[in-house]
């Protein structure tokens, strides 16, 4: 049974003919083409399909289509601006903060809604705020360091 | 100058891609001037030592292309892959150094089997090793042929000419100058390297040694970067396949009346493969959810704690693969002696991303996206499967989502491509993560064995090592050992059938993490009964002046206090060789001595590499070593009951996470004079080991086991104060 579901995705008002139970992460990779969120576990347990809900990190694999109804979704391909990197993005390339590259997106996603909610996190905070984003490479160390220098980064940007 | 012609490519031999037609080949790439780099050529420049040691496993591999195009950007088209270890810049630096050109006019062409030469895949740590020397003699040839034409063109003699930035000039009248790109316009020209090119001298270099960032991280960073799963072709299916509950269960009955009230759910069986297709990956899954089937399960009386006893009783006569002096004398010389078994269970691969294909067969010809680190075994596999040949599979390897060895194992792109083939529709398999651990190729359950002693001069007298399927890497003593005997079941780290319940297959440095984790142990305890401290204790019995200079680097910014263990620090310290680099990691850990729980602090990791392409990439590999280590040696373990594996996903399989993170401090040792070695494997093979030493000297509690869980190092403390 499929029901208009409308939202706001990367800051485009977005209307959809959709079954209300199916999980976001497959309506992005399959309807809508963006195939930056990634499937890793399908269980809520790994992070790789990390969006932004109205600035709040979420799981796509476990989050309805009625959920985001008359929400903002934000995904990777809605960081940058005018190709211009988000500074989260940047910082990650700065420092090397990737590997694989596959947790990436859900990584950045998850730091960039840290750093919504709290400008100024310290190093535990960090640790523990991104706790349950999984990567197996072994880049942490460096997306740590690069989620401080965004920090540090968006701060100016306020400023300024 | 050699002319591109039939006759020269006839000449030539190359392997060529099996599509690729002469014809095919000038179409496909073009004009410009093309060096091709091939396996003798390797086993030519390879040093006489390196080529001892790996000479067996060295087959016919490392080819590439390389091409000056007629706008003078520079290709490589090889068959390695890109999985985050960073060739993918390693390998373009050591071109762009050897050509004199930016290493933005670099651009790698990667794991397509029409277009890149063949290759064994992308495993071992070889890519740099191996595939760099042939890769820089071949940009080095390059480099010579553009010369020479420039030579002609300016009609000035070659000693004069200079390059710089990919313009070749007169050192004389600097006006005479010509560009790559000029030179390489209207040009046809392939050599095949046959020659001991002259490479430029490492002082010489502007970009290897030089620390760069990844090539690929801003396409990864914006999400653009695409992986087997994110490839889109017109009316593709997604497929979701039916799995046994248990390796080895038959297939009793099947029920797939319920996948009707799935809208544009079908079924498709061909052969053992039941799937469900969809247009949509969740579809799929909701449908194969409708799918009844009851199974045969068979009974093993087998799991996770009796798997070592198993591996013990089946374990064929071993193989001597080192023996020096005389055990018995050895045994007479010491004053104290030490027998220990050592075990480590099964671990998972657990790429973040599954194991994922896409297939499409158009006009006969199938096309291949995988996530594999093999395209070029995936290939002759899918040929097999499908009845086709060869040439008529092309496999495609975009960005890998992390591998570990895991994904030199292609099951789920055969599915694919079978599928596509039933269907006539492109199909993507992507694995769940329940399928991912179920078909992992898991590092094998291994013992080791390890009877050794040690004189009155606090020298080890004997050393008889004896490895139960953790293979050969890494079983080798190192020490200065006058008596010592090193044994290993045949068959390495697969054994033979009924050896394993499940599949087994090579882990980041295959068996060196076992064998690693089990020697260093041991000589921890000899220190301990002979009243040493564990680094002076090594550096007794070290002759090896690489191993000693590793060994004191890591202790040093360490900031090693010789104290002897137990002291209650909670400092531990390991060595090893992989992949002809040499690493030694000093850890600093907490234990809470209520549950047991360790949290390791402090990784100080030494290695001595030789010379490092990419120090920075070199680094990021060092510092996801010791990370992923962690797993392993704490947390990481398959359990199973028979053919059923109870952990299946990360809930309560446990990989590193950001809340363990320790400081981590990496020194590469300078070595820049001597030949690339391994990176993207040797420091993990320690953490095990130097973990297990922190914990001793910690609460004075030995582990014989890995993964060291807080229910383990809690028994073990009992045990020892008990």
């Amino acid at each position: 049974m499929t029901t208009t579901i409308r939202f706001s995705l990367n800051g485009t008002a977005t209307s959809l003919e959709v079954e209300e139970d199916r999980m976001l992460l497959w309506v992005l990779r399959t309807e809508l083409g963006l195939t930056g969120t990634k499937f890793g576990c399908g269980e809520g347990f790994c992070g790789s399909c990390t969006v932004l809900v109205d600035g709040k990190p979420e799981r796509s694999c476990q989050l309805p289509m009625s959920s985001v109804a008359g929400k903002k979704v934000t995904t990777i391909e809605g960081l940058a601006n005018n190709g211009e990197l988000h500074p989260v993005q940047a910082a990650f390339v700065e420092h090397d903060a990737l590997q694989c590259g596959f947790c990436t997106p859900g990584m950045i996603l998850a730091a960039y809604g840290l750093l919504l909610e709290n400008s100024k996190p310290t190093r535990q905070e960090i640790l523990q705020h991104m706790d349950d984003n999984l990567c197996r490479c072994g880049a942490h160390n460096r997306i740590v360091t690069a989620i401080e220098t965004a920090a540090a980064e968006m701060r100016k940007g306020e400023r300024s | 100058m050699t002319r591109f012609t039939n006759e020269i490519l006839e000449h030539l031999g190359i392997d060529l891609p099996s599509e690729v037609s002469r014809r095919r080949f000038l179409k496909v790439f073009g004009g410009g001037i093309i060096v091709t780099a091939s396996a003798s050529d390797l086993l030519a420049l390879q040093q006489s030592p390196a080529r001892r040691r790996f000479g067996r496993a060295l087959p016919d591999d490392f080819n590439a292309f390389l091409r000056i195009g007629e706008d003078g950007r520079v290709s490589c088209f090889t068959g390695k892959i890109e999985m985050g270890q960073g060739v993918v810049t390693s390998l373009a630096q050591m071109l762009a150094d050897e050509l004199e050109v930016s290493l933005d006019s670099v651009a790698m062409i990667m794991g397509d089997t029409d277009l890149c030469p063949w290759d064994m895949g992308t495993f071992g740590s070889m890519s740099t090793r191996f595939f760099g020397p042939p890769l820089r003699a071949a940009a080095a040839e390059a480099r010579e042929v553009l010369i020479e034409l420039a030579a002609e063109k300016l009609e000035v003699p070659r000693e004069q000419l200079s390059v710089t930035g990919g313009v070749i000039s007169s050192t004389v009248d600097p006006d005479k100058k010509l560009s790559y790109a000029e030179l390489a316009k209207g040009q046809n020209i392939a050599r095949r390297l046959d020659r001991k090119a002259v490479l430029e001298s490492v002082e010489k270099f502007t970009i290897v040694g030089r620390p760069v960032g990844r090539r690929d991280a801003i396409a990864k960073v914006m999400g653009e970067a695409e992986f087997a799963g994110d490839v889109r072709r017109e009316g593709m299916l997604y497929a979701r396949l039916l799995r046994p509950p248990a390796h080895g269960a038959e297939l009793a009955s099947v029920d797939a009346s319920g996948i009707e009230a799935v809208a544009g759910a079908t079924m498709v069986v061909d052969g053992d493969l039941i799937a469900v297709l969809h247009p949509t990956p969740d579809g799929a899954q909701r449908a194969l959810a409708e799918v009844e089937a009851k199974w045969k399960i068979p009974e093993l009386d087998l799991d996770h704690d009796s798997i070592f006893e198993h591996l013990l009783k089946v374990a064929p006569a071993g193989e001597t693969l080192d023996r020096g002096g005389d055990l018995d004398t050895g045994m007479s010389e010491s004053v104290v002696e030490a027998r220990h078994t050592y075990l480590d269970g099964y671990v998972a691969h657990a790429p973040i991303e599954t194991h994922t294909a896409v297939a499409e067969i158009v006009d006969g010809k199938c096309t291949i996206w995988a996530s594999t680190q093999t395209p070029f075994r995936l290939q002759t596999e899918a040929a097999e499967a499908l009845g086709l040949p060869e040439g008529k599979i092309r496999v495609k390897t975009p960005f890998v989502g992390g591998g570990f060895g895991g994904k030199t194992a292609n099951r789920q792109a055969i599915e694919a491509a079978r599928l596509a083939k039933r269907t006539g529709r492109p199909v993507q398999v992507a694995w769940s993560r329940d399928e991912e651990f179920f078909f992992d190729t898991f590092r094998p359950a291994a013992v080791v064995k390890i009877d050794a002693g040690v004189g009155e001069n606090g020298r080890i007298s004997y050393w008889d090592y004896t490895t139960y399927f953790a293979g050969s890497r890494g079983a080798e003593q190192f020490y200065d050992i006058p008596h010592h005997r090193t044994v290993a079941a045949p068959g390495g780290w697969r054994g033979g059938p009924g050896t394993h319940p499940f599949a087994t297959g090579a882990w980041r440095a295959p068996g060196n993490n076992t064998n690693t984790f089990a020697r260093e142990c041991h000589i921890d305890v000899l220190a301990a009964q002979a009243g040493k401290d564990p680094v002076d204790f090594r550096l007794r019995n070290l002759a090896d002046k690489k191993m000693r200079r590793v060994l004191e680097t890591t202790a040093r910014h360490f900031g090693w206090l010789e104290t002897g263990a137990p002291s209650g620090r909670g400092q531990g310290i390991a060595l090893g060789i992989d992949a002809g680099t040499y690493v030694g990691l000093a850890a600093e850990v907490d234990v809470d001595r209520a549950t047991g729980k360790v949290t390791v602090e402090r990784l100080v990791c030494a290695q001595d590499m030789g010379l490092a392409i990419n120090p920075q990439g070199a680094t990021i590999q060092m510092e996801g070593c010791l990370t992923m280590g962690l797993g392993y040696a704490l947390t990481e373990e398959i359990r199973f009951s028979g053919g059923q594996v109870f952990d299946t996903d990360f809930d309560t399989y446990e990989i590193p996470r950001f809340s363990w993170l320790p400081e981590i401090q990496t020194v590469i040792i300078d070595a820049t004079s001597d030949p690339p070695q391994g990176g993207g494997e040797p420091a993990i093979i320690v953490v095990g080991a130097a973990i297990a030493n922190a914990i001793y000297d910690a609460v004075g509690a030995r582990l014989y086991r890995m993964p060291m869980t807080a229910d383990r190092v809690r028994t073990a403390m009992v045990r020892s104060e008990g």
